[in-house]
């Protein structure tokens, strides 16, 4: 076994532009197995683009991403993308397969089976009615949707969980139930998760670390309490505003 | 209404060839666009070529696609050696073939072009491999819309091979050309019913299946596909069974007295115990082509033509002098056999009502070049382009105010509506007597004879046995017996079917 603490992905120098148009501008970063990131930034700050550079569907310009201590570039596409569960705002189910057969999909794709109880299972742990396995994604719910796309990315036992604006398209309810969820899920299986999102407050409240992007740069790697402390510098604090803004807000109006 | 389903149900061997040809014609259609499709969802610049390309082959009218194919095979043939058809099964396979590409090219690249995009994300996010995602994900969500393009190449195809009767593939167009050409509706309709209700089935069927695929229902798709498959299977049937290998084959070009003559030439040899089958409709080069190489066994032909047309003679030397150049000239570069001449002439001349040719004083083409400023001339759509009216235009300096192209049977009413002054008219027509119609003399003989021969292919005429069946035909026709032949299937009531007419004549002429 790896020594726990190396770390799980490592960033180096990676720097991605399309043209004129620069991505992600020499961006070093290494995060630790077990650890749940959140990357947050504005629109175009370059966030998603750099998650996706950890499953190659975007490939870097120069530097390199290392996946448990192993250049991605060098691991074969479809063997790496097994390891690493995706889940992404449009989530994506096959809209021609049940909701049973897109949780098997990853297994199915090198061979196996997934058993009926590993279905189950997988179907009780995002909160779902296992009896829901023979339904077809266009007779559920939004959230219950983005339930068996969480499942999906999970069904490979991966070690890795990338999420790209996951609840971005929920309502605020289901939202909140599903983050929570996942947060337990990702301690619960040992996962190393990272999630983008544009949402301060949801960064603030699932993630232990907290990464701020600025026009391809981070610009900020602090804990959820030193971002609340002030820290990070104006960009972060500009974010961090916001639902701080609120939340008084809200108290004034409780009184 | 008793007179289409007799027809109808006669329909039989050209509905099975119908569907065995517009099948394949589909079937090589999707094996050439799915591929493309798939390519061109992976390159913007191929999914643009492609489909220009298939836009333009749309372009090009159906009956000038099928008459292309006959000069591309036939230089082809420097390739693929002298086997090679030019006529019939081939040519018409190629250009439905390319005709149906449009349509399923079409709805393959829109269908890939508008898949979810998150549904491709996920099927690489999910570690698919570039022939994963083709079939697990792009092809299952893209067949409905594939389907549906199947099915509108399939309604066009059908509709389409009507066309192909004129290169020498029989099919549901047969009856539609011969109908045409002698004003027989019920042959018309009943070819126009056979060919829309062949088109509505598949179109159902095929509808059945784009249903299954859609609602992913396997008892629609498979039991659409089944259907199908057992229509192709009963066609194949209809279309091998009882065939005979060494069966004659006798062409006919597109008007009455050809078809008359095939149903006469065919039933004698039916008589002699040969099998027959016919090809009716062709083109006049279509024809002589068709004979010279063996697609066809025999031909009835007319030496003027072979003269100016194949040939390409423009001096115009005594009958006998014609025929025995064309005698040599057939057996030097093709070896096709001249079995000699029926005994009548079907040229072409210049005809008008008597009555008004009278008024006129008009005898001769001659007269009639002073007159032609003020006329309106009618021709077959060969006429203005053969050089027997070149000639005989440039001999008498004939200028007319318009021309108009008929088809030959549509000439006679137009002349008869004023809507043509004038028609180049055929000599052996039934319908001159009938109409009251006078042929101008023609003093210059610039119009050259057009005895009508037998020609036998290369292989045909090598047979005694056949010659022998033949001979008797050698001189048995004369105009007069031809023109009422032609004039009882052309008269607008109580016409006879060519068999019949056929019957007749050779009971008129001893045969």
């Amino acid at each position: 076994m790896t020594d726990a603490r190396q770390a799980l992905l490592e960033f180096r120098d990676l720097h991605k532009d399309y043209g004129t148009t620069m991505a992600v501008d020499d961006v070093s970063l290494a995060i630790d197995r077990g650890a749940f990131v959140a990357l947050v930034g504005a629109s175009g700050s370059g966030k998603s683009t750099l998650l996706k550079a950890v499953n190659r569907l975007v490939e870097p310009s120069s530097g390199a991403v290392l996946f448990d201590g192993e250049d991605v570039e060098n691991l074969p596409l479809a063997a790496l993308r097994r390891r690493i569960g995706y889940v992404f705002q449009s989530i994506g189910l096959f809209p021609h397969m049940s909701v049973a057969e897109n949780i098997a999909i990853g297994p199915r794709l090198v061979g196996e089976r997934l058993p009926e109880a590993r279905i189950t299972e997988l179907l009780e742990l995002v909160d779902l009615d296992p009896a829901m396995a023979p339904r077809m994604p266009d007779e559920l719910s939004g959230g219950q949707r983005q339930r068996v796309g969480v499942a999906r990315a999970l069904a490979s036992e991966p070690q890795l969980l990338l999420m790209d604006e996951p609840f971005g398209a929920l309502d605020p309810v289901t939202r909140d139930a599903l983050g929570e969820r996942v947060r337990a899920l990702h301690a619960k299986l040992g996962l190393t998760t990272v999630m983008v999102t544009h949402d301060m407050a949801e960064a603030l409240l699932l993630a232990e670390r907290v990464l701020v992007m600025d026009e391809g740069r981070i610009v900020a790697d602090e804990t959820p309490h030193a971002l609340l402390d002030g820290a990070g510098g104006d960009i972060a604090q500009a974010l961090v505003a916001v639902p701080r803004g609120q939340a008084d807000r809200l108290a004034e109006l409780a009184r | 209404m008793n007179g289409i389903w007799t027809t109808l149900l006669g329909l039989g061997d050209k509905l099975a060839a119908h569907v065995l040809l517009s099948a394949s014609a589909i079937a090589l259609g999707i094996a050439v666009a799915l591929p493309l499709a798939i390519w061109a969802s992976r390159s913007e610049a191929v999914a643009r070529t492609t489909l220009g390309f298939a836009s333009l082959v749309q372009t090009i009218p159906a009956l000038a696609l099928l008459a292309l194919f006959f000069p591309i095979l036939l230089s082809l043939r420097a390739v693929f050696g002298e086997g090679l058809p030019t006529l019939g099964f081939l040519p018409a396979l190629l250009a439905l073939a390319l005709y149906a590409l449009l349509p399923i090219l079409r709805n393959a690249v829109t269908a890939q072009a508008n898949l979810d995009p998150g549904v491709i994300k996920a099927a690489d996010g999910v570690g698919m491999s570039f022939w994963q995602r083709l079939r697990l994900v792009e092809a299952p969500l893209a067949a409905p819309y594939v389907m549906a393009g199947i099915r509108t190449a399939a309604v066009w195809t059908i509709g389409a091979a009507t066309l192909s009767t004129t290169i020498g593939q029989p099919s549901l167009g047969d009856p539609i050309f011969a109908g045409l050409q002698t004003q027989n509706w019920v042959l018309v309709l009943a070819g126009c019913i056979a060919s829309a209700g062949l088109a509505l089935i598949a179109d159902a069927l095929l509808g059945t299946i784009e249903h299954g695929l859609k609602t992913r229902q396997r008892v629609l798709t498979f039991g659409g596909l089944g259907a199908v498959a057992l229509g192709i299977l009963a066609a194949l049937a209809v279309q091998f069974a009882g065939r005979s290998e060494d069966r004659i084959v006798i062409g006919a070009k597109g008007f009455s007295e050809q078809y008359i003559l095939a149903r006469l030439i065919g039933q004698r040899l039916e008589d002699a115990g040969y099998a027959v089958g016919y090809r009716d409709g062709l083109g006049s080069a279509v024809a002589h082509r068709a004979v010279s190489t063996g697609a066809i066994d025999i031909l009835v032909d007319y030496t003027g033509t072979i003269w100016t047309n194949q040939m390409e003679r423009s001096d115009n030397p005594s009958r006998d002098a014609m025929l025995a150049d064309i005698i040599d000239w057939e057996s030097r570069t093709s070896g096709t056999h001249v079995l000699g001449r029926l005994g009548f002439e079907n040229a072409y001349g210049l005809a008008m009502p008597r009555a008004r040719a009278q008024a006129e004083g008009l005898t001769s083409i001659g007269d009639l070049a002073a007159k032609a400023q003020g006329m309106t001339i009618g021709g077959d759509p060969e006429f203005f382009e053969r050089p027997e009216w070149i000639a005989v235009r440039d001999a008498y300096g004939l200028r007319f105010a318009a021309r108009r192209n008929f088809s030959p049977t549509f000439m006679y009413n137009a002349l008869r509506a004023g809507e043509a002054d004038v028609i180049g008219a055929y000599t052996s027509d039934g319908r001159i007597a009938a109409d009251d119609l006078v042929i101008l003399d023609d003093p210059q003989g610039a119009f050259p004879n057009y005895d009508a021969i037998v020609l036998l292919a290369p292989e045909a005429g090598e047979d005694e046995r056949l010659l022998e069946v033949l001979h008797p035909l050698v001189g048995a026709i004369d105009v007069d017996a031809m023109r009422e032949a032609n004039f009882s299937v052309d008269r607008e009531s109580d016409k006879l079917s060519f068999e019949e007419a056929a019957r007749r004549l050779a009971e008129r002429a001893g045969l």
